[in-house]
């Protein structure tokens, strides 16, 4: 028997859920609007993003510090990640290969991730990790007659949404955005103008990256990290870009929200199926509109 | 063409001697042309410039067909199971690909990667029906109809391995040459201009999908046959990503390198898996970025380049 409350659990589970999802898949998706680049790399930056927050999580515990400073303890994470490691890839392997063939392209990302899951492993081992300090300092609240987490609740979302505004702001009003918007639409013409079409790329490689491990750090307070996290993280956060359309960002947060909310509903009702609905979701899209909700159409060349 | 065969002839030929001269090499050499003949199917999309991260699915398929048929004890011939295990994947390819070979490139890729996972996902979930994490058990089944004993089933297995490439390899180098072969490579280099002929870049690859599966789930049939044993794994990424890796190894778009690469690939793994079982997916990977970006056409250029520099 399906009760209103089990509805309303599966409805903020997924909630929670599509949130940290929405992080990986707009990362995704915009370093795939600028790069041209599906980065199969991008859910082990969830992972290492994860992973390091929780390091960072405790080791404020074991110092005796005051367990709020965990979550400036995740934005660090994040940008390091983003910033070392996906700096490092950026520089090191993905700029050689931008113009070669898309397949190449993929192989190679594929390559990485393999060494990353590889190098996970060898970091972290593979006992799971699990940090409550942000979960407890908030404390649940009573809906309904469910206790529920606040840190899942509201702070998880609020990111989300926080992530989703101040990106569309950027790219949309700012200088900073106009030359990325101008370099995903033409290189070439962008480069002539005297845009640093290299500097571009890597700074939107970076804040991809930044992201994605954000999501993880957020998820490190909620759920506890086991290996091969990344590469399902990798593999969703694809199906919410391309149910949105690859390259769009607020249709990534719709799709996340319908991926998220169908896999909770699923979890509570049939648990056996929950990784199948997310893709049910994406074929049943893909079938319909073959390049995603929220896509533009593109011209064939010849 | 013809280089080719003599080639794969004269390979063959000194494959068939292996085994009767250095008995413990049959075991590892039948997985080995097993899983070339996975590998040959990643060579036939990579014709048409496609990848799929989601192979594993096509091989366990096969794998797991044969399961089931021998745990229903049909008592089924190792020679009906192997086809069996290639037809059951091959209608999944033909009913799949009405969606999957609607995309390319990216697209292509990663449904191919998503569907697999959702059959690995569900292989150890259905644990009633699959046997869940740990698998399922394959016991010895006749072969040729005669039940034989443990050492003569792996030399015989090895040579109807032998015997299944040789073929399936014939095959698909005729495949490959066919007019529908060539409209694959037409494809990867202009899909337009060939629609502009016609011919529908979709049905093209719809083909070509099918047979690159079809040789996954012979692949997979023969594997659970000579392992005696099936898991979930056999859809995980990792082996997906495991032939794709041996087919850039071999040389993408080489009916022979695939095999090559795949024995190459059977050595090194048995040896590497002493010391560095934990490292063995950066090992992998970092073979891989630098086969790419220093030898892109595989290890069969090597070949290639002496013959241009005679010429």
């Amino acid at each position: 028997m399906i009760s209103i409350q089990t509805v309303l659990l599966a409805a903020l589970d997924g909630l929670s859920y599509g949130a940290q999802v929405f992080m990986v898949a707009v990362g995704l998706s915009l370093i795939f609007g600028v790069l041209r680049i599906v980065n199969v790399a991008h859910g082990s930056f969830y992972a290492i993003g994860a992973y390091v927050a929780a390091s960072f999580g405790l080791f404020i515990a074991a110092a005796g510090w005051s367990p709020w400073l965990t979550y400036p303890a995740m934005a660090l994470s994040a940008c390091l990640v983003g910033i070392v490691v996906g700096g490092t890839l950026e520089v090191a392997l993905l700029r050689r290969i931008y113009g070669k063939e898309q397949v190449l392209q993929l192989l190679v990302t594929f390559a990485v991730f393999m060494i990353l899951e590889d190098m996970q492993k060898a970091v972290w081992g593979v006992r799971p990790y699990f940090i409550d300090a942000p979960l407890g300092l908030l404390g649940t609240v009573n809906i309904l007659g469910i206790n529920y987490s606040i840190y899942q609740l509201v702070v998880v979302p609020l990111f989300a949404v926080v992530m989703l505004v101040s990106l569309r702001y950027v790219l949309r009003h700012t200088r900073l955005g106009r030359i990325v918007t101008a370099v995903t639409d033409d290189r070439e013409a962008a480069a002539a103008m005297g845009v640093d079409a290299t500097r571009v790329y890597l700074l939107t490689f970076m804040i991809g990256a930044s992201i994605a491990a954000f999501g993880g750090a957020l998820a490190s307070g909620a759920t506890s990290l086991v290996p091969g996290m990344g590469a399902g993280m990798t593999i969703l956060s694809f199906a919410v870009a391309a149910t949105a359309g690859l390259g769009r960002i607020e249709g990534a947060a719709v799709a996340a929200l319908m991926i998220g909310l169908g896999r909770s509903l699923a979890v509570y009702m049939a648990p056996e199926f929950d990784v199948l609905v997310p893709y049910l979701i994406m074929f049943l899209v893909l079938l319909f509109k073959p390049q995603g909700l929220f896509s533009v159409q593109q011209t064939r060349k010849v | 063409m013809r280089p080719e065969i003599l080639l794969g002839g004269a390979a063959a030929f000194v494959l068939a001697i292996v085994p009767a001269l250095v008995p413990w090499t049959a075991v590892m050499l039948t997985i080995a042309l097993a899983i070339g003949l996975s590998v040959l199917g990643i060579v036939v999309l990579l014709r048409a410039g496609q990848v799929s991260f989601g192979h594993g699915l096509y091989y366990a398929t096969g794998a797991y067909t044969v399961a089931f048929l021998v745990s229903a004890r049909l008592s089924l011939d190792a020679l009906i199971l192997i086809p069996l295990g290639g037809l059951v994947a091959t209608l999944i390819a033909l009913a799949f690909g009405v969606f999957a070979v609607r995309y390319r490139d990216i697209f292509f890729a990663m449904i191919n990667l998503a569907i697999s996972m959702v059959a690995f996902a569900l292989l150890e979930k259905l644990y009633h029906i699959t046997g869940g994490g740990d698998g399922m058990n394959v016991a010895r089944p006749t072969l040729g109809g005669v039940r034989l004993g443990r050492a003569a089933f792996e030399g015989w297995m090895f040579y109807t391995t032998l015997a299944t490439v040789a073929i399936a390899s014939f095959l698909v180098g005729r495949y490959l040459d066919s007019p529908l072969g060539r409209a694959l490579e037409a494809v990867k280099s202009n899909e337009t201009r060939l629609e502009y002929l016609g011919v529908s870049g979709n049905r093209v690859l719809h083909v070509g999908y099918a047979i690159s599966a079809a040789l996954a789930g012979i692949s997979g049939a023969i594997i659970a046959i000579v392992n005696g044993h099936v898991a979930p794994e056999f859809a995980y990424w990792v082996r997906s990503g495991e032939f794709v890796f041996i087919a850039i190894l071999g040389g993408a778009g080489n009916v022979v390198g695939a095999f090559a690469g795949s024995i190459v690939f059977e050595v090194i793994r048995n040896h590497a898996a002493a010391f560095a079982a934990d490292y063995w997916q950066t090992i992998l990977g970092l073979s891989l970025i630098v086969i790419i970006m220093f030898a892109p056409d595989g290890l069969t250029q090597l070949r290639f380049i002496r013959r241009k520099a005679q010429s």
